[in-house]
């Protein structure tokens, strides 16, 4: 298990190097993200429904689309000059692949949450007062969700035709019951009301985590070897 | 007899029967008192729907036996129910409507049930546009199984999340803990439906499947 985890760390350790040397792909996500958020203001009419009522949506909508865009390049990455296969003759279990690219993943996205929240805040007024350490708990839920099977997911659609619009089409649906479950989560938080009422949701969202982490665990090496 | 002949035969024995259920339905099932004629639809609406699940379950079933045992038929069943299961879908989708617009004042509402329906249609599409997307089998079989089994687990996660969203749709009146309470007439009838399609869904995979096969044999000419 240690070995593994050290394993996957080694993969993880090398996508956010190349990342950090390079930045464009981080840069270009946390400006999407801006830039989105920014749209959903003039997409609404603020003097028919108030922020409040729509904020946990223009934030999970943001997210998700966010989480959808550093996905793409998960793999496509190691397309160029074939280091996909170089990954793959190397003696590393499958399992530490995946978790190695799950970790790197992670991350990204947290980076791009981290610079959204506070724009959101600061964009739509939003009283977030001591609901912070429960809200981040459940974008880390909600974020682990979207992770885990577009992970999975990315690994296939590098080698099929249209990958751009492929990922999307496939990984939407399943993007649903984390989104879901964290809106109506967030919405309790904005509302000030206390977690116990969120408990339900919280424990679905970890379900949803907790299976899709061991189905994509064990599924991801069919979807790499040849 | 072939097999694309064995699956004409059983769709057109199931076609047969469908139109013995609407006769049944319509003159010989009593008008229910509430919803009067409306009600008819739910003898093509819940067969539809029974069908579209079979076949994703099967779907999923066969993606798992196709990565344990690599072999090929498994791949194309899966294939075959996820396009019939496509059609089933669509007629479960049009038919609900149809009921609502008199019963429930709307054609659509984001209710669990319609939204868990709505999504599995989603995931026919989306597992046969992979399909159409890897031009190399062996790889399109592994992926779409991949799909399959995803979408298998993902089913009971969009119905509990959005059933948290209050829901509208009638509660169950047959698969129950307690007896069904569904008039014998209308039960029998509901159940003659429900074999009907069965049958059809027997028939159309039967079919895909031979000329999948056909295709195959034939060098993969529009594979």
């Amino acid at each position: 298990m240690a070995e593994l985890l050290a394993q996957a760390w080694t993969i993880a350790r090398k996508d956010l190097v190349l990342e950090f040397r390079t930045r464009t792909a981080l840069l270009s996500a946390v400006v999407f993200t801006a830039l989105v958020l920014t749209v959903f203001n003039f997409g609404r009419d603020p003097t028919a429904v108030a922020t409040i009522d729509l904020a946990p949506s223009i934030l999970w909508v943001t997210f998700t689309f966010a989480a959808m865009l550093a996905l793409n390049r998960a793999f496509q990455l190691e397309l160029e000059n074939q280091a996909l296969e170089g990954l793959l003759v190397s003696p590393l279990p499958r399992v530490s692949l995946y978790w190695g690219k799950l970790l790197a993943n992670l991350a990204f996205v947290g980076v791009v949450e981290a610079v959204g929240l506070p724009l959101f805040v600061l964009f739509f007024d939003v009283p977030i007062g001591r609901a912070v350490l429960p809200l981040v708990g459940v974008i880390a839920l909600a974020t682990v969700g979207f992770v885990t099977v577009g992970t999975l997911f990315s690994a296939m659609v590098i080698r099929t035709r249209f990958a751009e619009l492929m990922l999307p089409v496939l990984l939407l649906p399943f993007l649903v019951p984390p989104l879901v479950l964290a809106v109506l989560a967030t919405a309790k938080l904005f509302a000030a009301r206390p977690l116990s009422e969120s408990l339900g949701y919280l424990k679905l969202l970890a379900a949803y985590d907790i299976v899709f982490l061991t189905f994509a665990s064990v599924l991801f090496r069919y979807t790499v070897d040849e | 007899m072939s097999l694309v002949q064995k699956g004409r035969w059983i769709t057109l024995t199931a076609f047969v029967l469908l139109a013995g259920v609407y006769v049944r339905a319509l003159a010989f099932t009593p008008v229910e008192r509430f919803q009067g004629p409306a009600q008819k639809i739910f003898y093509v609406h819940v067969p539809a729907a029974w069908s579209a699940m079979l076949a994703m379950a099967l779907v999923g079933l066969c993606s798992i036996l196709y990565l344990i045992l690599k072999d090929p038929r498994f791949d194309r069943f899966a294939a075959a129910s996820a396009e019939v299961g496509t059609a089933f879908s669509l007629v479960m989708l049009t038919t609900g409507p149809i009921w609502a617009k008199p019963i429930w004042g709307t054609w659509w509402t984001w209710d669990a049930r319609l939204t868990l329906t709505l999504f599995l249609f989603f995931l026919f599409l989306g597992y046969l546009l992979l399909r159409g997307a890897v031009g190399e089998p062996g790889l399109r079989a592994r992926y779409s199984a991949v799909l399959g089994i995803c979408g298998l687990l993902l089913l009971p996660f969009i119905h509990l999340s959005v059933y948290l969203f209050r829901t509208l749709h009638p509660q169950p009146i047959v698969l129950k803990p307690s007896s069904p309470s569904l008039p014998g007439s209308m039960l029998a009838t509901l159940l003659f439906s429900f074999g009907v399609f069965t049958l059809l869904y027997v028939g159309f995979v039967v079919q895909r499947y031979a000329l999948s096969l056909r295709r195959e044999e034939g060098g993969g000419i529009g594979a």
